[in-house]
């Protein structure tokens, strides 16, 4: 069987699945609008938290958070099932599937044979959408990929339960209810200002507090850690940065987009002009990315280069602050 | 990030065909999206990321020789692993796994229990037992 299902590949696999799955119940929803409406936008920094030997710096929100507060602002209702057995969570996908309903999917990404091995790391919040069954192959929607693939039963099982952190445990989800006409213009609004209320928290772990504190602990990581793992730490903030395997996050310039097309549905202009200046602050990031870089690249332990990248990102902090806080006033 | 920017590095995404998709201005200053091959400033974070697993399994593998740690450590370095991922894999409490790193006691461990590591590592018994070049 297999349900009539269109693909589109996305930046990010989370909103790539709810902008496929509404899409297929009638709803065009853009893949911006889905991030900026679910507050999917974030600086969190977790150093007692290791992944790959290395503390957890994340730019977006927990995984499952950008579906839910989407949905919650604009009245889809979500059903959510875990499983502990492998052959209930197949009933039950099986079943959807029969009803002519795709679902989305939580997988580890490990275990993704069609991800290049280099990419395969424990990483257990990717997101696709399985719409159909062909000869015992499950047919999957991975927003990342620019075409539909297949999985085996043996396959799909075998990343809906991997285990480690955020493990999956057959997480399947998908809309159940809708409202009559999507209104956006107040769920946009709910979303812009619950990402102004994160980014500007009092607490360290979140938003511009979290960056500087990063920026702070960049200028001792030399001396603490050594030049190895203070290299290794700062390919790490790249590479969440940059999502592990799931594509070029950039979430800046995904949050500009969402904020340029909010403009016209808001008929706010001054947005407009935030969504320039957070592409801006896009561009702040890679150079970011792109000094650090070159010091792990040269493996040199030269302090000052640490202290300068240091100095990069507390700046961006800067820039995040005064955009949240105007931006807080501007909807 | 103007669309003409999008950077289109090497990368070892090439060879399994998939291209990243990202958000990029164009000329009329509207948001559009565009493919990407790569981009290398994540290229290298990923290809340091790399060596040091591998430099992790080349230490393993060395301990496993002097007999200082089971190859079950060996295994959990090459597959990317630490011990809280391997414990919840094989059902075990950490401390267990870090104590079957000994190899006074993985050599008793029983045939049930290294069935389970195994398992997990997708090999037979006697490849858990003996490592390749050993």
């Amino acid at each position: 069987m297999q349900i009539d299902f269109t693909h589109k590949q996305s930046a990010h696999c989370e909103n790539g699945v709810v902008s496929n799955l509404m899409r297929h119940n009638g709803f065009e929803v853009s893949e911006p609008m889905v991030f900026g409406i679910g507050s999917g936008l974030l600086f969190s920094y977790l150093p007692f938290i290791k992944v790959n030997y290395a503390p957890v710096f994340t730019y977006r929100v927990m995984p499952g958070l950008v579906f839910n507060r989407f949905a919650k602002r604009v009245g889809v209702k979500v059903k959510r099932e875990k499983f502990k057995d492998p052959k209930k969570a197949k009933e039950r996908l099986d079943q959807n599937l029969s009803d002519n309903n795709p679902v989305g999917l939580q997988v580890g990404v490990y275990n993704l044979i069609y991800f290049p091995d280099e990419y395969r790391f424990h990483f257990n919040a990717h997101n696709m959408v399985v719409y159909g069954k062909e000869n015992g192959n499950y047919l999957i929607s991975d927003p990342v990929m620019e075409d539909v693939t297949t999985l085996t039963e043996k396959q799909l099982e075998k990343v809906r339960f991997a285990k480690g952190a955020f493990a999956p445990k057959g997480h399947i989800y998908y809309p159940i209810s809708f409202p009559q006409k999507l209104e956006l213009e107040t769920a946009i609004i709910k979303g812009i200002k619950h990402t102004c209320r994160d980014m500007l928290a009092p607490a360290p772990i979140v938003g511009v507090r979290a960056m500087r504190w990063v920026a702070k602990n960049i200028k001792k990581w030399p001396k603490k850690l050594g030049t190895k793992k203070a290299n290794h730490y700062l390919g790490q903030i790249v590479r969440m940065q940059e999502e592990i395997g799931t594509g070029g996050g950039g979430f800046r310039y995904i949050y500009a987009a969402f904020l340029q097309e909010a403009s016209d549905v808001l008929r706010n202009e001054k947005l407009k002009d935030f969504s320039k200046e957070m592409t801006q602050i896009g561009d702040a990031w890679r150079d970011f990315a792109l000094e650090a870089s070159r010091i792990y690249k040269n493996r040199s332990g030269q302090l000052e280069n640490y202290d300068s990248i240091s100095d990069q990102l507390m700046s961006i902090a800067q820039r995040e602050e005064a955009f949240f806080k105007a931006l807080r006033k501007a909807v | 990030m103007k669309k003409k920017e999008v950077p289109q590095d090497k990368s070892q995404l090439q060879k399994a065909n998939i291209k990243d998709m990202v958000y990029a201005v164009d000329e009329n200053g509207n948001y559009v999206t565009e493919l990407s091959t790569g981009w290398e400033p994540k290229t290298i974070a990923l290809d340091n990321a790399i060596r040091e697993i591998e430099e992790r399994v080349e230490e393993a593998k060395q301990r496993v020789i002097e007999k200082k740690t089971s190859p079950i450590e060996y295994y959990m370095e090459l597959h990317k692993m630490d011990v809280p991922i391997l414990a919840s894999y094989v059902g075990l409490w950490q401390w267990r796994v870090k104590r079957h790193f000994k190899p006074s006691v993985f050599k008793k461990l029983s045939t049930k229990t290294l069935q389970k590591y195994a398992d997990v590592f997708e090999i037979g018994i006697e490849e858990l037992k003996h490592i390749k070049d050993q």
